[in-house]
């Protein structure tokens, strides 16, 4: 199967999701100033997380936020899980303090205000979960969160020029990036938030993407030192077809158990496992779509630049 | 060939031995009880699994500083005084810069005995300059010891935070120095029950000071500014009360106190609520210190009749009349209730802080949500298991097997080095699990597809099985390490629960390193040494 022929699809098929996703995070810029919903850990701020007795109202929750003064206080039905299917739970969220004093204040207050205004039997064991995050420590986290990516893309760039060739280390980041992208503009479009956990998700798909897109690589390299008589783009289509199965199997597997995650495995780890979800999906397709293509296109840049070389055989791999 | 074969299925058995070992230790019986109480010890539950709570606290070292430098400005005074030295004024001019005093407005003719007065005292902390004709010396603490004190305030407050977390009955409390050098203490309190026992520990968190009263209460700040003839002196600052007035009102009114505290911190020993032998009240009795309690009478004996003000958190507390010279052994009278009386003694025996500690960040995790998420946690991961298990049997036929008791050595390996390092296992790190299976079987796929097209191209059954494995084994090892590097990476970036998810991948795909190549291999290997001639793989 010539997959290079279908390339002008796979571009289309990802220029259509990137520019979507694009295009929600600017709308998000432009509506809560980040383009993505962030979690407590990066905007700062109290989340409170409360299970009532019965169905909560929210309506009359931010009455009773606002009867006690709280402004700003956000109001959010928990959805019901697979196994919480009478969940009952709401989280309270103020936004972030700018003095970092009255940080306890806010969840002091948000007890106050339902105790009194809403119903008088609340009390501390109606608290499932209670985030409160100074804007000290929500920047700290962001720059964390920031370098760690960058370091691992470096990483395996660094990785792979030295494993294979600089333009095989180039064209994987690059995929690396789609793949990225894709899944943080999925995030944007369904308007689900970024905390810590979704970070962690996201560089370990950046791994994932790195697993497939070397496998492909691999093979290329192999089927380059054994048949210095093709072309490069044969050379890339029948690789691509004989780890095909492979890709298929690895990528199947991994899939079902990461959904087995995001259906069961509750909502603490949602965002974290729809991540991952998107991002297998992506990180295999981007393998064969983006990173294979642009080897071969490389070749064919410089070739009509008149350095004719076939892409030559990648450095002996040890062991 | 044999020999060396049983060797491996030896090693294999011993690793299999060694990582029961670690994740059971010796448990008391082999009942299904005991089994997981064993467990349990070994692996400990991280805070989003075992509920609890999480703070990050900051230590205001400057506290510490200003409180140093406020104390030594009070000394030079006095020094000066006995030495019979004029001077306008010792203060610190600015309040960003707290280790820098000055000392202005000495006539020439005493200078050099004030200089040599202020260097024979105190050149050990302050590097002393200044005099001649200018008549003021400035003194800069030196830069060495402001980061000794900083240090010692952090370590300070980490004993009395462990005191308090102690007095509470948490078990295994994480404390301990956090950050870069920022001077933050993480707090980590697993199993606290609900969120209101953590308030204890973060209220008491407040520095304790008295001060001595120079005017007040005034109205508002513009009353209190006026009553000092329009400006702010250097040596006296404002804070703010709100309490009960004459006639039962709340009001909030303003003091102006001495900036230097007469006695603070930890110059409080204890503090028990008592009653008033005369009065039939209830009064906070409280012990200073040897060394507090000398500065104390000095001071009490000479202001009878004057306010002093208990402050803490940059508020006034009580305003107290001194009745008499008092060493270290003292009362706080005034119309308590029950609980305000106990609140105050605690709040004097907890604010034995050297500086104050500031909330940056603060995660409670109640026992039923960590309960919740260990049961969601446990479920995605056996249906992950099984679904993979099955799939694996089904495509592969008989390999599957060998693939499937690799995964679950894989499983026991992984389990096994958490608890023999004492691990954490939070609820990402049993994400991590689930990761480790489906990636790790991948492994097995690549040497399976390997061997299957070995066997399409006519090989025989043990020379198919050693192509496989060789030819997979680069690409093995490319994948695992790239994924490994950006685990590492999560580790060292990432906070407790993303290092349990970190810390799970790793160790589950280097255990994967044995158990697909290894540990395939010699299953293989047992399988081929049995087969007839002319048998086929079952892949």
């Amino acid at each position: 199967m010539d997959w290079l022929r279908l390339k002008w699809y796979f571009l289309a098929f990802s220029m259509i999701f990137s520019v979507a996703g694009l295009i929600s995070m600017g709308a998000h810029m432009r509506s809560i100033g980040s383009p993505v919903p962030l979690g407590v850990d990066f905007k700062g701020g109290t989340q409170v997380q409360m299970q009532f007795d019965q169905t909560p109202d929210t309506n009359r929750i931010r009455q009773a936020m606002s009867a006690a003064g709280i402004r700003d206080a956000s109001i959010q039905n928990i959805e019901k899980t697979v196994d919480q299917p009478n969940g009952n739970e709401v989280l309270i969220s103020l936004p972030e303090q700018q003095d970092e004093s009255s940080l306890d204040a806010g969840r002091q207050q948000i007890m106050d205000a339902l105790q009194k205004h809403y119903d008088s039997t609340i009390g501390p064991s109606n608290v499932r979960n209670v985030q409160v995050v100074g804007p000290t420590v929500g920047k700290q986290l962001e720059k964390q969160a920031l370098l760690a990516t960058l370091y691992s893309m470096a990483g395996m760039l660094i990785y792979l020029w030295f494993r294979f060739q600089l333009i095989y280390g180039v064209a994987a980041v690059v995929a690396c990036f789609h793949d990225t992208l894709i899944t943080v503009g999925a995030f944007a479009l369904l308007n689900k938030e970024i905390s810590l956990t979704v970070i962690a998700a996201i560089l370990t798909l950046v791994g994932y993407s790195m697993n497939d897109t070397i496998v492909v690589f691999d093979r290329i390299r192999e089927n380059l030192r054994l048949s210095r008589r093709e072309s490069l783009p044969d050379v890339v289509n029948r690789s691509i077809n004989q780890t095909l199965s492979r890709t298929v199997l690895t990528s199947g597997l991994t899939f079902l158990t990461v959904l087995s995650l995001f259906i069961f495995g509750g909502q603490v780890l949602n965002g974290f496992s729809f991540a991952l979800v998107v991002g297998i999906l992506i990180g295999t397709y981007s393998s064969i779509a983006i990173a294979a293509p642009m080897l071969v296109a490389w070749q064919e840049w410089r070739t009509r630049r008149g350095k004719v070389t076939v892409l030559p055989a990648a450095k002996r791999p040890r062991g | 060939m044999k020999k060396n074969l049983n060797n491996k299925i030896l090693l294999i058995v011993v690793v299999l031995a060694v990582c029961v070992y670690g994740i059971f230790g010796v448990p008391s019986g082999f009942t299904g009880k005991a089994l997981m109480e064993a467990m349990t010890k070994r692996i400990h539950l991280g805070l989003d699994l075992r509920g609890g709570a999480h703070l990050i606290l900051q230590v205001k070292v400057e506290e510490a500083v200003n409180a140093e430098t406020d104390n030594t400005v009070a000394l030079i005074k006095q020094e000066l005084n006995t030495a019979n030295v004029n001077y306008s004024q010792v203060y610190k001019p600015d309040p960003a810069k707290a280790t820098l005093i000055k000392v202005e407005g000495v006539p020439a003719d005493k200078a050099s005995d004030a200089r040599l007065m202020l260097e024979s005292k105190y050149t050990n902390e302050y590097d002393v300059a200044g005099g001649d004709q200018t008549g003021s010396f400035t003194l800069t603490m030196k830069p060495l010891l402001v980061t000794a004190l900083e240090k010692k305030t952090v370590s300070q407050a980490i004993e009395a935070i462990r005191d308090r977390v102690d007095a509470l009955g948490i078990s295994e409390p994480q404390i301990q120095e956090y950050g870069l050098g920022d001077y933050q203490v993480l707090v980590d309190l697993p199993g606290v029950e609900n969120e209101s026992q953590i308030e204890s520990i973060i209220q008491g968190t407040n520095r304790l000071e008295i001060h001595a009263v120079v005017g007040g209460p005034y109205k508002d700040e513009q009353e209190a500014v006026a009553s000092q003839g329009g400006s702010i002196p250097a040596d006296v600052e404002l804070k703010k009360f709100s309490g009960m007035m004459e006639g039962g009102s709340m009001a909030e009114s303003v003091y102006v106190l001495q900036r230097a505290s007469i006695v603070a911190g930890n110059d409080f020993r204890s503090a028990d609520p008592g009653i008033n032998s005369n009065t039939g009240q209830r009064e906070v009795e409280f012990t200073l210190t040897n060394e507090a309690g000398d500065r104390f009478y000095d001071y009490t004996s000479k202001n009878v009749g004057r306010n002093m003000a208990v402050v803490m958190n940059d508020r006034v507390r009580e305003v107290a009349v001194i009745k008499g010279a008092i060493r270290d052994r003292g009362e706080i009278e005034g119309a308590f209730t029950p609980e305000e009386v106990q609140a105050l003694s605690k709040l004097l025996r907890t604010g034995a802080l050297p500086a104050s500690l500031q909330q940056l960040e603060k995660r409670f995790v109640g026992a039923s949500l960590g309960t919740d998420s260990i049961r969601q946690g446990i479920t995605a991961a056996i249906v992950g298991i099984l679904v993979v298990m099955a799939f694996m049997l089904i495509y592969y036929r008989g390999s599957g097997i060998n693939a499937d008791l690799a995964l679950i050595l894989n499983l026991v390996i992984l389990l096994g080095f958490m608890g023999a390092f004492g691990a954490t296992l939070t609820l990402p790190g049993i994400a991590g699990v689930i990761l480790t299976i489906g990636m790790g079987v991948d492994s097995n796929v690549l040497i399976f597809e390997r061997i299957r097209e070995e066997v399409r191209a006519g090989k025989v059954p043990a020379s198919a099985v050693d192509q496989g494995f060789a030819h997979a084994w680069v690409t093995i090892v490319d994948t695992h390490v790239t994924t490994i590097v950006s685990a590492a990476i999560l580790f060292i970036f990432g906070s407790g629960p993303v290092k349990g998810f970190a810390t799970t991948l790793t160790v589950g795909l280097i255990a994967n390193l044995f158990t697909a190549v290894f540990v395939s291999r010699v299953i293989f290997d047992a399988h081929l040494n049995k087969m007839k001639p002319g048998e086929l793989v079952s892949i």
